[in-house]
């Protein structure tokens, strides 16, 4: 599948396109199939995102996954330090980014 | 140390409202993130990983605890946290907010600080000898120079779009702590036969994918003709460097492509030139931004014994602390290598106890330096212990001063949008492999600096060994090189052969080091070791 | 004519300026006297024709080769192909060096926050592909209050003004 990331253009905050808007949890990833460029452009115009790209993503059990490990790590925080993650109260969050 | 005036003070402050205006054009959608990207870059400002990352300036390393202090308060306020201490003096902040880039900028402006140029392809944050103005082997203090160039270079309209960045480095003293001949224009301090002293010109050097060692392209040049220099250096290469490919824009690559007679030749015209219209400042201005530089009142008839009876202490002393020009005073190097963390990472409370212990005991300065730790400059050899027993309850006590765990580590894919591999989790496995004392001790001096992508922000080019971490279809890779070095007999390293991944990385090192301790002859360091039997003497213990 | 500014798209939508070619406004023009008409012409043509009075500067271009024609001179167009080409900037300053005192045009990429420098450098006139927005130019023209170093503007600099 498609997903489409980016970074909230106020905050900087990592997002990912939920088909309605943008969401922080890559859980909410959802295929943007051939639309990507469509949503990327409006959605930029528009001033909501800023840095969008579409990039391979995977579905399994636990919830959409990006392929590539620079967007895995972008999709729950800096391995290095588990306390600045989206999930900083569960030691194996990280557990599928690397 | 340097006093903004009214002029100063008005420019920063512009700057800030300048932003704060392309910051508002950005928000309300007048530009696209294409337009302003360059304009938020010549403030420092990045879109990387997890947020936007803003790049502060520390003008040759040196600050005081005032700005330390509101360095503290921002990565409280408006960070979380922390701050990273980068390969170029400068601190780094990693999650900020868009919105709130212009309220830091007007916090900074008001303890004399900035992010001007400290990004973009512009003339970066001059880097200097984080002993300046301490060192016992400096010739002069070269921050007034670095000062001078500061300002020149600050707004320069006709460098406004350089073809890249361009780093420049000023140093006075034999011993180079400030990797010189590996940035576009480094200027080193001499004393001539006449006993005059001027600058050692060196240009061209530079890391990155196509690395180069600066050439020397003056043996002498009078201090009071820096400016116009410079200016002769920029305008050739601003001139002359081709605009298709961004990986060959460096000045670098134009001084190699047209030959160091021929660049030399073409500077020394323009320069002539740039003497003939008065660029230079006057000796005036020279001794004004001097005499901030003034040593500060040192006691004397103190003394020189220091009581070492405390062996942690003792041990610390050996490793951090450098020879000072006044007498019994040392510089103290504060290591912000604590094994297992992060290389060049400082807590909010950690910066405030540092400008504490500046404030008390270091007539009010600190230093950042290259190789990512701090400098107390100015500390009597009576009041080591005291320091030491603050950092040491901060967690700042290690002594690990150019060792195998004072690692240098770029931010990596941790953290950074332009990274292939990380570079933390590396410079960590590699220290606590390492972590004990006395095997370190036993290393001797050992370099390792670890880049993230080919951009080469960790110095892995100058590493004693270096590592380099690259994508290989999608997984972490990293190659090993050995022999290179940012000191006075600067080299760059090579790489020992086919990469490995991240466990195989610390692996390789360690037997790379091992293979040093078998077949060292005494008092070599690893370098000297490596320079001495080459690549060879080493291959075969790594990969077997 | 839409010169009222006032917040507007980038794309060209409510108070910013219709894009034209050449995008030419007289409030762009920093000089008194009227703005030659003939079409500016490639250097080497300039060099050729020894009754042309403008020429067109493309970046590589070097404009040290003008030097012997300054009389006959009258418009000099500097070509941005780029905003990120900075050579312009040093064309524009080496021609004020050599004395060249007409109109020094900037066309292509012009985007409003280099004008200041660009005025620094020499640059009197604009012509920018993409329309600008009055009052961000005369914001940006307006923002620094001191100048660090000379330029082709003959503003004083910050270590002039210290010591007198």
């Amino acid at each position: 599948m498609k997903i489409l990331t980016g970074n909230d253009l106020k905050t900087g905050q990592v997002v990912w396109w939920d088909g309605q808007g943008w969401s922080l949890h890559v859980e909410d990833a959802v295929d943007a199939g051939d639309k990507a460029d469509a949503i990327i452009a409006r959605e930029e115009a528009e001033c909501r995102v800023n840095g969008a790209y579409a990039i391979d993503g995977e579905k399994t059990v636990d919830g959409v996954r990006p392929a590539h490990i620079k967007d895995r790590i972008r999709a729950l925080g800096p391995t290095v330090r588990p306390d600045l993650t989206l999930k900083p109260a569960d030691p194996s969050a990280g557990n599928w980014v690397i | 140390m340097y006093k903004y005036d009214q002029y100063d003070q008005a420019m920063v402050s512009a700057r800030v409202a300048d932003f704060r205006d392309q910051t508002r054009r950005r928000l309300e959608g007048k530009m696209t993130d294409d337009q302003f990207k360059p304009l938020r870059l010549k403030n420092g400002l990045y879109l990387q990983l997890h947020a936007y990352m803003l790049r502060v300036a520390i003008p040759y390393g040196t600050l005081n605890s005032r700005q330390m202090r509101k360095l503290a308060h921002i990565a409280r306020t408006y960070d979380r946290g922390y701050g990273h201490f980068t390969t170029r003096q400068n601190i780094q902040y990693n999650w900020i907010k868009l919105e709130d880039a212009p309220d830091i900028l007007a916090e900074l402006a008001t303890v004399e600080m900035h992010a001007i140029q400290t990004s973009g392809e512009s003339i970066r944050n001059i880097s200097a000898d984080q002993y300046a103005g301490a060192a016992a082997d400096e010739i002069i203090d070269p921050r007034p120079w670095a000062e001078m160039i500061r300002q020149m270079t600050t707004f320069m309209p006709e460098f406004s779009y350089l073809p890249r960045k361009f780093k420049i480095a000023v140093i006075a003293a034999e011993t180079d702590r400030a990797a010189l001949r590996w940035h576009d224009c480094a200027l080193r301090i001499v004393r001539n036969e006449a006993g005059k002293i001027g600058f050692e010109v060196f240009a061209g050097g530079g890391m990155g994918r196509t690395p180069f060692i600066a050439y020397k392209i003056r043996d002498f040049l009078p201090t009071g003709q820096i400016l116009s220099y410079l200016q002769a250096i920029l305008r050739v290469w601003n001139r002359n460097a081709r605009r298709d490919n961004i990986h060959k824009q460096r000045m670098k690559i134009l001084v190699h492509e047209l030959g160091e007679d021929e660049f030399r030749r073409q500077v020394e015209e323009e320069f002539q030139h740039f003497l003939a219209l008065g660029e230079d400042f006057p000796q005036a201005e020279y001794d004004r931004i001097a005499a901030y530089f003034a040593p500060p009142p040192f006691e004397t008839g103190l003394s020189e014994e220091i009581d070492r009876s405390d062996p942690d202490f003792a041990l610390w002393v050996d490793q951090q602390v450098a020879a000072h020009k006044a007498p019994g005073y040392a510089i103290v190097n504060i290591s912000l290598k604590p094994i297992g963390q992060i290389p060049g990472d400082i807590s909010a409370e950690q910066m405030e106890l540092v400008a504490d212990l500046a404030e008390r005991y270091s007539f009010d300065e600190l230093r950042a330096t290259h190789a990512q730790n701090l400098v107390l400059p100015h500390v009597r050899k009576e009041d080591l212990h005291a320091v030491w027993t603050a950092l040491h309850e901060a967690g700042l006590g290690e002594a690990n001063l150019d060792l195998v765990t004072d690692i240098i580590a770029c931010p990596g894919l941790d953290y950074c949008s332009l990274a292939n591999a990380r570079s933390i989790p590396v410079a960590q496995k590699i220290a606590e492999r390492f972590a004990d004392a006395e095997r370190q001790k036993d290393l001797g001096e050992l370099k390792i600096k670890i880049s993230g992508c080919i951009n080469a922000c960790g110095h892995h080019h100058a590493g004693h060994i270096g590592i380099l971490g690259v994508d290989r279809k999608g997984t972490e890779n990293y190659q090993l090189l050995l022999g290179g070095s940012g000191d006075e007999e600067t080299s760059q390293a090579k790489i020992t052969g086919p990469g490995f991944d991240e466990a195989g990385i610390v692996d390789a090192v360690e037997r790379a080091v091992e293979r040093y301790r078998e077949i060292r002859e005494p008092g070599e360091r690893f370098l000297d070791t490596y320079r001495r039997v080459g690549m060879d003497g080493f291959k075969e213990a790594i990969y077997g | 004519m839409a010169d009222s500014p006032s917040a507007g798209g980038p794309g060209g939508g409510p108070g910013t300026l219709e894009p034209t070619p050449g995008g030419e406004r007289d409030w762009l023009r920093f000089r008194d006297d009227s703005a030659p008409d003939e079409p500016a012409v490639s250097l080497d043509a300039f060099l050729d024709q020894s009754n042309a009075g403008s020429v067109r500067i493309e970046a590589g271009d070097d404009v040290r080769h003008l030097a012997p024609h300054l009389e006959r001179l009258r418009l000099v167009e500097i070509d941005f192909p780029k905003f990120r080409d900075g050579r312009g900037f040093s064309s524009a300053r080496v021609l004020r060096e050599m004395g060249y005192d007409g109109e020094i045009k900037a066309t292509g990429e012009v985007l409003v926050d280099l004008i200041y420098f660009m005025r620094r450098c020499g640059f009197d006139s604009f012509a920018p592909d993409v329309p600008l927005d009055r009052a961000d130019v005369e914001s940006v023209l307006n923002r620094y209050p001191h100048v660090y170093q000379h330029a082709a503007d003959g503003a004083v600099p910050i270590w002039q003004l210290r010591h007198g």
